[in-house]
């Protein structure tokens, strides 16, 4: 019964959305044209990267923040038990990783460089590295984080990015509004805020595997 | 109809999917992978629909990757939340085999 | 035109049955590998959006991060099961 009832419901919903998406009149506010115009002042040269770090660099700080959040609600709901210690898994595989991590963090490094003029950034460069870290934990060469036992440079690089990110916003908010960078340092202020980003995105991304897992790799 | 609108489309098809997943789904984890096609949905109709014109608009991009990483983050909380269930569901079905034995 | 035309309509058409299959898959871990298919899916449906950032962030974080994520939470799923079987 409460099948057909949510069935039904969903279909009228998706019906009526579908037409009103379809029947929308184009909105009276085209954004494109404002980011077009300050372009030349955001300091890069990419569009979304000036919207990220820029022109709405308070959702960015913001959403660091939220990261770290649950982050920090996932440590605590996360396992009790310490991780087991690493076994090594399969030969090949953890060859594979061997040779595939250092081009990652090459390609990491790229992508936060690209990210001022082409498609690329913080999130990505963090969330490849993340994934390499990843890797290495399944090929039995990094071991899981255990929540109680957290070492200090691990805590630091975790918080690092948000602490600089809010360092730099609460600093300009001194000089002026907050996260109005002045045009002439936006470029620099963007990479070294992106740079710190990318570790800390890289460590939480990692994180929110690296504390749930409980398997070594080896073991099936 | 462009192909811009098409995917908004299909987004709006893909969120309904998702929510009548949310409810109907008695499974926590399939509940999560509900949830989750309810969030692409919705991005996929926030860029289809902004540049359904044809041009390419930046800001519902920058939205969107900064909506892909909260999502990733939330989706590990809530596994996170269903495994503690699942452990101390377990726990429980043991005290309970010992108090019968 | 109409050649990429049919291919939005094919990968929309994709991207909707995988999303389906996730929901209505009967078994579990089809129902994570047929999230992980969508997954890949949106990837390119971003890069036919024009907006490669978003499909390299789908690709990494969407595809794979989650995927992994879920692939561990199901193996510690059936893990616990077993073990309470073995009891």
């Amino acid at each position: 019964m409460k099948r057909a009832i949510v069935i039904a419901a969903a279909l009228v919903f998706g019906g009526l959305l579908i037409n009103a998406i379809v029947d929308l009149p184009s909105s009276p506010v085209d954004l494109r044209i404002a980011v077009a115009d300050n372009m030349a002042n955001s300091g890069v040269s990419h569009p979304v990267t000036a919207v990220l770090l820029n022109f709405r660099g308070y959702d960015t700080l913001l959403e660091i923040a939220v990261l770290l959040l649950a982050l920090i609600g996932l440590m605590a709901a996360g396992p009790m038990l310490p991780p087991p210690p690493n076994q090594p898994a399969d030969a090949l595989l953890q060859k594979l990783a061997r040779i595939a991590t250092p081009p990652v963090i090459v390609v990491g490094g790229y992508l936060l460089w690209a990210g001022a003029f082409r498609p690329g950034g913080a999130f990505q460069a963090g969330a490849v590295l993340a994934a390499a870290m990843v890797l290495l934990h399944l090929s039995g060469l990094l071991s899981a984080w255990n929540a109680q036992l957290l070492p200090l440079a691990r805590r630091v690089i975790l918080v690092g990015g948000f602490v600089l990110f809010l360092c730099i916003s609460v600093a300009l908010l001194a000089a002026g509004s907050l996260l109005q960078y002045p045009p002439h340092q936006a470029g620099l202020l963007i990479l070294l805020i992106e740079s710190g980003l990318t570790l800390s995105l890289a460590a939480i991304l990692a994180g929110l595997f690296l504390f749930l897992s409980r398997d070594n790799g080896g073991a099936p | 109809m462009s192909s811009e609108l098409l995917f908004a489309v299909v987004g709006a098809l893909i969120f309904t999917l998702g929510v009548a997943g949310t409810v109907l789904v008695a499974n926590l984890l399939r509940r999560i992978l509900a949830f989750n096609l309810m969030g692409s949905g919705a991005f996929l109709v926030l860029v289809g629909l902004a540049q359904r014109g044809g041009e390419s608009d930046p800001v519902p991009h920058a939205m969107v990757l900064t909506g892909i990483v909260v999502a990733v983050a939330a989706t590990a909380l809530a596994l996170a939340l269903l495994r503690k269930q699942h452990e101390m569901k377990d726990s429980e079905e043991e005290l309970t085999e010992i108090d019968d034995g | 035109m109409s050649a990429t035309l049919a291919f939005d309509l094919l990968l929309s058409t994709a991207l909707v049955w995988s999303a389906w299959r996730t929901i209505t898959a009967n078994r579990l871990d089809q129902a994570v590998v047929m999230f992980i298919v969508f997954g890949l899916l949106m990837t390119l449906a971003w890069c036919r959006l024009r907006a490669p950032d978003i499909a390299l962030a789908e690709a990494a974080i969407g595809a794979g991060l989650t995927g992994a994520l879920l692939l561990d939470a199901l193996g510690a799923l059936r893990k616990g099961k077993t073990a309470r079987r073995r009891q």
